[in-house]
């Protein structure tokens, strides 16, 4: 390469006591470029971003700016040289505007006092030049999560960033607003702006980079051009081994209803209406996915199937029998499983053994007790079969949960969960921050426990597991079923239905 | 066993040792600081405790001296045990018990109430009746507190500390001059003496024996143990104290369980006041109502002990020495004088307290910072309901 890359990382190596959480890592950053750093959790991705943006200093291994040694102490220093970071979490104050939440700390003054309509009018003029429309007096409480993206975005630009680190930027955007955004960063990059995209999507990484490098248990394994390389290729690299992308499963076949919803309305915490008067039904032998934008009702939904808060009216038969209202055990004795949406809030004691861990649900019955008294030999039995049997890696009966990785923590909620005589089973986002390998056990285990004849509910944010897992899909909006659709609904559909059909005109 | 467990063993038995031994280490600084000598007067407190007794090579002129002092020792270690229980029994429940002290002032009230009247009673079936009193008297009082936290959230810390205050001065305006409990003597503001078939029998020694209680608090060590690891409703109450959230999610009843472990923490504690008034002091003076520290010293008992039965033990018999061991009776004045060694004694019990605080602040600033390397998805543990 002729021209001096705008950014080099040269042999960044960080260590948590123990682990290397970066070893090693080579990555340099054109002008004007797209690089994509894909991987999967706890590869390294965040800690190097972490060291690029000032937030750790590295063990070992330069940075270079514009071919000149780069010292980074803070953020502050990061975005001083120009290195702006927009996290998935946003950083963001609800009660100021847009105007004052980009310009804050840097506003232009007039004598003591801020200048806002100078501020207002910077801030228009960046957002109209790279086409990131927002309304600059509205109040970030006021606005949705698209639209608070943008304006952390218009923050770096602000700060005259010319690499933009963008963690996960899509995990919280319909794929409409995906692509708007993809929009946005296309033209970012036609006016110079060097992009760093974090993702583990490989769609849209090869959709959106110009060159992808991945990481792997702290080493980059490779960067190529995105021309030219496949999902299959770049998900081996990323796990080691090759995986299955798509899950394999033969056509349902459904029978009698197990799980019947009539008329449901569930208060949130907040005692607001959050379902509506929902009526659906899941039959033996399907999964039912239930997509949808969070925040649309789908937590209270799950909370109230599975018995952790009180439906205020509505009927909820597990195989023909009436358990609103009976609390957790009740949804659970009907034969109800749960995988909860926070594993490690509802799902573990994390501080329990995993032989614990397993009894959770059944320690109060033979033969993990008798008369009030536990047998902590033959739960430690049971659990070593369950555990060999779902293939938790890294732990012993005797293990504390708090010790495994999350994919394993996860393996260890489904075992006990679908273990028995569980004939309904109710899965909240259960791929949530699982890597490719994990993610693939726990599709696949779901394809198998429905073979077996049980009736699957899938609530996921993740339009491409609803998709691939499901046998009919309902979109819930605003607290209702708004749509069904077969699998083979395109998303762009779907993305119209889970936003009310306001968007059909625009689509 | 793998290295996790050897690694979380070794820090559960080395840190408090530590902890300990650095206490003790100020405390020989401040000795030094008064002019005295360190190691002799720690020498002289170890003597003072009778803990010589035990070792083959103490000459038997001084066994029976050592005896003596040990014996002493022992009775002020029971109700340490028990009182130390009072807080751990909730702590796995994931609650802070501060009301021991209160639990054992109703406690006292139970056992004297019940061992102040039915003279005629034969001793087995009195003492247990007024063991069984203290019991549920502290029993009530802990539940107080547990209901108020299952029914509208009322933090356990705030509930207890104001239940102390008003058991202390109840049992009080109970013994003082013209209070309804007041006995015979009617210029003297303390309780009736207990009957002779309500008093704990004696176990060891003629002077002041050690009583029976001390099976009771060894009894109360195993039956801890069991409940707590051995049980389905201990298995309940340690899925609450971890997470309550997922014990709800498992069926388990949160808010029954809050109450049922601040009972049983207050039975203990009002089975420390019953061996108390059973087994050595025979009545309560309204003074040392208020001067009392055994619950205090309890919640101590339980953070060196880490709530364990062997640890708890442990720790009650150091807090028990330590109190023998500086007092005038058993302190040779010529080494130390005992008025600074009682005052060296709460040093070192204070230095404990704080060491033992500021360990578990380190836990917690580990904790975060590891968490904020690896961003996890976790909640609160318990809601706390503000005041």
């Amino acid at each position: 390469m002729a021209e001096t890359p705008l950014l080099e990382l040269r042999g960044i190596t960080k260590r948590f006591g123990n682990l290397v959480a970066n070893d090693h890592i080579d990555l340099d950053v054109a002008h004007g470029e797209v690089h994509a750093l894909l991987g999967e959790n706890g590869a390294g991705k965040s800690t190097l971003m972490n060291v690029l943006y000032g937030l750790y200093t590295p063990d070992a291994g330069d940075i270079l700016f514009e071919g000149k040694p780069l010292h980074l102490r803070s953020p502050r220093d990061a975005i001083q040289v120009g290195i702006g970071m927009v996290h998935q979490h946003f950083m963001l104050i609800p009660v100021m505007t847009v105007t004052e939440n980009i310009v804050l700390a840097e506003e232009p003054r007039k004598g003591v006092l801020m200048d806002y309509g100078k501020a207002r009018e910077t801030v228009r003029d960046i957002s109209e030049r790279y086409g990131l429309a927002v309304r600059p007096d509205d109040k970030i409480e006021d606005i949705g999560v698209a639209q608070q993206q943008r304006v952390e975005i218009l923050k770096a630009l602000y700060r005259k960033a010319r690499i933009l680190i963008l963690d996960e930027p899509t995990a919280v955007l319909t794929p409409q607003e995906a692509g708007e955004l993809f929009a946005v960063v296309k033209s970012l990059r036609e006016q110079g702006t060097s992009i760093i995209f974090i993702s583990h999507k490989l769609g849209e990484v090869l959709e959106i980079a110009d060159r992808i490098t991945v990481l792997r248990r702290g080493k980059a394994v490779g960067t190529e051009p995105a021309e030219g390389a496949t999902e299959q290729g770049l998900a081996e690299q990323m796990v080691g081994r090759s995986v299955l992308l798509r899950v394999e499963k033969k056509p349902a076949t459904p029978t009698d209803p197990l799980l019947t919803v009539r008329d449901l309305h569930v208060n949130d915490t907040r005692g607001l209406e959050a379902v509506r008067g929902l009526s659906m039904e899941v039959r033996s032998g399907e999964i039912v996915g239930i997509a949808g934008v969070d925040g649309n009702g789908q937590t209270e939904l799950v909370e109230a199937l599975t018995g952790l808060v009180s439906p205020t009216s509505g009927v909820i038969e597990i195989g023909g029998k009436d358990v609103a209202g009976g609390g957790a055990e009740a949804s659970f004795e009907a034969g109800m499983g749960h995988i909860p949406e926070d594993r490690q809030r509802f799902g573990l004691v994390l501080d329990f053994t995993l032989s614990e861990n397993l009894a959770l649900r059944e320690f109060h019955s033979p033969p993990e007790s008798t008369i009030g008294f536990l047998w902590p030999r033959r739960m430690a039995r049971r659990a070593r079969t369950l555990l060999e049997e779902f293939d938790v890696r890294g732990g012993e009966p005797q293990t504390p949960a708090r010790s495994l990785s999350g994919g394993n923590q996860q393996k260890v909620v489904i075992a006990r969960e679908v273990s028995g005589d569980r004939r309904v089973l109710v899965a909240s986002q259960p791929t949530r921050g699982l890597d490719v390998g994990a993610i693939e056990f726990v599709h696949r285990r779901l394809v198998e426990e429905r073979d077996k004849g049980r009736a699957i509910l899938l609530v996921s944010f993740e339009l491409e597991e609803i998709l691939s897992l499901s046998d009919r899909i309902l979109v819930m909006y605003e607290g209702r079923i708004a749509a069904e659709h077969p699998p083979t609904v395109s998303e762009a559909q779907l993305g119209i239905d889970m936003t009310g059909g306001r968007r059909a005109a625009t689509a | 066993m793998n290295r996790e467990w050897f690694k979380s063993k070794a820090a559960a038995v080395g840190l408090p040792v530590a902890t300990t031994i650095l206490a003790f280490l100020v405390g020989g600084l401040v000795v030094a600081v008064t002019g005295h000598n360190p190691i002799a007067a720690y020498r002289a407190i170890f003597d003072g405790t009778g803990l010589s007794y035990v070792f083959p090579w103490t000459a038997s002129a001084d066994k029976a001296f050592a005896a003596l002092n040990l014996q002493q020792t022992l009775i002020l270690t029971i109700p340490l045990v028990l009182a130390a229980l009072a807080v751990a029994f909730p702590y796995r429940c994931g609650m802070f018990n501060i009301g021991g002290q209160g639990q054992y002032v109703v406690g006292i009230v139970g056992a004297i109430i019940v061992g102040t009247h039915f003279a005629s009673m034969s001793k087995p079936l009195h003492v247990t009746l007024a063991l069984l009193a203290a019991a549920l008297f502290g029993a009530f009082w802990g539940a107080i507190a547990g209901a108020m936290k299952a029914a509208v959230g009322a933090h356990e810390v705030i509930s207890t500390i104001m239940l102390n205050w008003i058991a202390i001065y109840g049992a009080q305006w109970l013994f003082e001059l013209n209070g309804p409990l007041q006995g015979p003597q009617r210029d003297v503001p303390q309780s009736a003496e207990v009957f002779p078939s309500a008093r704990l029998w004696s176990v060891w020694g003629t002077l002041q024996p050690v009583h029976a209680g001390i099976y009771l608090a060894i009894g109360a060590l195993i039956v801890y143990y069991i409940l707590i690891n051995r049980t389905t409703f201990g298995y309940g109450v340690r899925a609450v104290g971890y997470n309550a959230d997922a014990a709800r999610y498992a069926g388990i009843p949160v808010a029954r369980n809050y109450v049922a472990a601040l009972s049983i923490g207050g039975a203990f504690a009002g089975l420390a006041g019953a061996c108390d008034v059973l087994g050595w002091e025979y009545h309560i003076v309204t003074n040392d109502i208020a001067a009392s520290q055994v619950g205090f010293i309890g919640i101590a008992v339980a953070l060196l002990g880490r709530n364990s039965a062997v640890g708890i033990a442990l720790a009650a018999l150091l807090f028990g020495g330590l109190e023998v061991g500086t007092s005038t009776r058993a302190l040779d004045p010529t080494i130390f004088p005992p008025q600074l060694a009682g005052n060296l004694a709460i040093i070192i019990q204070g230095l404990i307290v704080l060491f033992i605080g500021a360990q578990l602040l380190l836990v917690y600033v580990w904790r975060l910072r590891r968490q904020k390397r690896e961003p996890q998805i976790t909640a609160p543990s318990e809601k706390v309901s503000p005041i």
